[in-house]
């Protein structure tokens, strides 16, 4: 009973939304370092363990905005689940290039791509109860869930990336040395 | 050569055919055809040597100019929040069905449009509208009705009953500087006479500052221009009177523009300078003719032009430039950008209009109501100007009054009167809040009514807005998002991006949506804008929601959701198109709260 109990790791999930994936890429560039990262927290539901539903977590980063109703439905079940929610990236910040077709009709959109396009065989604009409906526009995160944090960058540097986590988990003001901020 | 091509020539060899002159060209020609055709902007960038899309700048920016033909009938509701509690949204839907028309679309047929405007200036006779350029005041359901007969007969606007176009000056209360108006010349002979020095020596004395709000000592303005070396110097009068609620103005240059420039050309003889420029905002238009006619006899009085009063080398005239539409141009450096033919972006400062202004030149730019003061100090001295005021603010100040009070109009008041001595002038009871110097100025509650008009204390304008315990008061703030939302230049982030968000938010929050959270993004948005914006309008476009967060909390919490956070838009209703599109309407094609 005298054994010491092993501090317990932070949780942390992760989520692409309508995005494309190069936040989650900029992620893995933190290299071997993600071997120190995995001795500081638990990976819960993130493409990277294949988990798919999420569980009680104390992180949970979010890469893209909102343009579905399944993006709804997991950015609020990320809500529900996390201690600290992380808008991670410039499509979770403000829409990013998905949010280009905002200037767009969605019918124009579906026109476009499904019946009217180049190539395009058996035009059909889809309509199975399967595929999550899309929002007349693209949003971001915040405009949906309450945001904790905002991590901006197209993506946030691998270096970015471990700074913002390392101070998170250690409870420290996030810093960030002015080159990994500045983005001109 | 068609017509088109003869109008321009024309307009262009009777104005010396500059670029300068750019913003005056479109103003004219939008008021030919009723929007600045595709071949007119090629043909003048032809004949000016400059790029279309310099010309696309302009239309693009001015409220006034438009790409797209509006109707025969251009008809434009004031809109500031004076308006709206006099009921012209009412009007504005009464107008709009018995047309026909949709608001902000011309009609089919090109006969009409009606679409609204900031703030026009005539908030003590409102509601207000403007047809093609002319004020129609003192809307009701009858005036509306027989304006829809008017259109729908295609009767001319000079045949409309003259009753309809009657604005009166409203003056309420008179002090100093709107008694004793007799001006015909005696500021003017007065420096023949003494020189420039003593007319410095008697406005410093005076303790003259300028009306505009911002308060310089009006004498240090004239002599930094005045001993700035260059072959021109300049006399711009900022006769862009587009703060909301603020119409002193109006009245000055309408019924005393002799005073002016009188004042005006005191100034010219002071620096040195040999052409002055009246910045008319694009609202006050109807007033162009009566003042030509009064720049016309000052000239054939020699009180202007050449060698005037017969002194050699006196050499001054002033030209009328308009505005047309844009707020920002209050701002003096954007002024002087309209005034050379630009988008009204305000310059970087330092280096000031007194060094650098128009064209480059030293450049007094100053209030009517300052012109105005100047000259009659000049002629009655220091003494007569101090009789009244305070110790950091001499004399009296101008108060446009409008809202919910029995005798709305215009108020000479003395330095340091009380907003309650103000209250009680103009019939106001139960009064909930007043908002003083116009939708940048600030909200005042109850508790601070003992506060003065005074540049130590409360400095404005002139605009006075008074809102009683019925109002609910999140319009106001709503009315004022809007606007600011509108008239940012587009310059700098944090005005552009942040004005938007803050309509956003305000409106989310009139929504029943917003949520403490909301609140504290207001707060922090509006700071933002504070420190951070280009000029002094988006430094000051937060100040009434601050305030009103501030001072009357109780307006946000009434219409607080209860939850901890709220989206900011209505998820399922944002699914409605897919839904459409698709033809799907199952359990899934729906998003529920929470």
């Amino acid at each position: 009973m005298n054994d010491a109990v092993p501090e317990k790791k932070l949780k942390l999930a992760t989520a692409a939304l309508c995005g494309c994936f190069g936040c989650h890429m900029s992620l893995l560039d933190i290299d071997e370092r993600i071997l120190k990262l995995v001795e500081l927290v638990e990976f819960d539901r993130t493409p990277l363990t294949d988990i798919k539903a999420v569980g009680n977590c104390d992180i949970g980063l979010i890469e893209g905005g909102v343009a579905n109703t399944e993006n709804v439905e997991v950015l609020r079940d990320f809500r529900r689940h996390c201690k600290v929610l992380v808008a991670f990236g410039a499509c979770a910040v403000n829409g990013g290039i998905p949010a280009m077709r905002n200037q767009f009709d969605l019918q124009d959109c579906l026109q476009e791509v499904y019946l009217d396009g180049i190539g395009v065989e058996n035009p059909h604009i889809p309509d199975d109860p399967e595929i999550p409906l899309l929002l007349d526009k693209v949003h971001p995160v915040h405009e949906v869930v309450k945001i904790d944090y905002f991590l901006p960058g197209c993506p946030p540097s691998a270096d970015t990336i471990w700074i913002f986590l390392n101070e998170l988990i250690a409870g420290e003001a996030i810093t960030f040395p002015y080159s990994l901020i500045h983005y001109d | 050569m068609n017509d088109l091509e003869t109008t321009i020539t024309g307009l262009l060899s009777d104005t010396g055919n500059s670029s300068d002159r750019l913003l005056q060209y479109l103003c004219t020609i939008q008021e030919i055809y009723s929007h600045i055709p595709e071949e007119v902007v090629e043909l003048l960038a032809e004949k000016l040597h400059i790029p279309p899309v310099q010309i696309y700048g302009l239309v693009d920016f001015y409220s006034f100019l438009h790409r797209e033909a509006r109707g025969d009938y251009d008809i434009l509701f004031s809109d500031n929040i004076t308006d709206r509690m006099l009921g012209n949204q009412a009007l504005i839907n009464s107008l709009c069905n018995k047309l026909g028309v949709k608001r902000g679309e011309p009609r089919p047929d090109n006969r009409v449009t009606v679409d609204v405007t900031s703030c026009t200036g005539i908030c003590d006779q409102g509601p207000a509208m403007l047809v093609n350029g002319r004020v129609v005041s003192r809307l009701d359901e009858e005036r509306i009705q027989a304006i829809a007969d008017l259109v729908e007969a295609g009767t001319s606007l000079a045949n409309w009953p003259e009753s309809f176009f009657v604005v009166e000056d409203n003056i309420q209360r008179r002090d100093i500087l709107l008694s004793d108006l007799i001006f015909d010349g005696s500021a003017i002979e007065n420096l023949l006479k003494n020189g420039s020095d003593a007319i410095l020596e008697v406005l410093e004395l005076s303790g003259l500052r300028g009306r505009g709000g911002a308060g310089f000592m009006t004498a240090n303005k004239w002599r930094f221009c005045r001993d700035t070396e260059a072959d021109e110097h300049y006399v711009v009068c900022n006769a862009d009177e587009g703060e909301p609620g603020t119409f002193k103005d109006r009245v000055l240059l309408k019924s005393y523009a002799d005073n002016l420039f009188e004042g005006m050309t005191l100034c010219a003889g002071v620096i040195g300078a040999k052409k002055g420029l009246l910045y008319l905002r694009g609202e006050y238009r109807y007033l162009v003719e009566a003042l030509e006619e009064t720049l016309q006899k000052r000239r054939d009085n020699k009180l202007l032009g050449e060698n005037i009063l017969g002194h050699e080398g006196f050499d001054f005239d002033i030209e009328i430039h308009l505005g047309a539409g844009a707020y920002i141009c209050g701002e003096e450096s954007a002024l002087i950008e309209s005034l050379e033919g630009k988008r009204g972006i305000p310059r970087v400062r330092p280096p000031f209009p007194v060094t650098n202004g128009y064209l480059e030149k030293p450049t007094v730019v100053n209030n009517v109501e300052t012109f105005f003061a100047a000259a009659k100090i000049s002629v009655l001295g220091a003494d007569w100007f101090w009789s009244v005021g305070t110790e950091e603010s001499y004399g009296t100040k101008l108060l446009s009054i409008s809202g919910d009070c029995s005798r709305p109009g215009i108020y000479e008041f003395p330095f340091g009167v009380s907003i309650n001595e103000i209250l009680e002038a103009c019939g106001a009871d139960d009064v909930q809040a007043v908002q003083v110097a116009g939708a940048a100025g600030t909200t005042i509650p109850p508790q601070e009514f003992n506060r003065t008009i005074a540049f130590e204390d409360i400095a404005t304008a002139g605009s006075f807005m008074i809102f009683s315990g019925q109002r609910k008061l999140i319009d106001m703030v709503q009315n004022f998002a809007h606007f600011f939302c509108h008239e940012s230049c587009g310059l700098c982030t944090p005005c552009r991006v942040g004005g938007s968000l803050m309509k956003d938010l305000v409106e989310k929050v009139i929504a029943g949506h917003a949520t403490r959270y909301d609140l504290n993004e207001m707060r922090n948005i509006g700071l933002v804008m504070k420190q951070t914006s280009h000029c002094g309008l988006g430094a000051t476009a937060p100040n009434h929601v601050l305030d009103t967060l501030h001072k009357f909390p109780y307006i946000y919490e009434q219409q607080l959701a209860h939850a901890g956070f709220e989206p900011a838009f209505d998820l399922d209703a944002a699914l409605g198109a897919a839904r459409e599109i698709t033809g799907r309407n199952d359990a899934d094609a729906h998003i529920k709260d929470g």
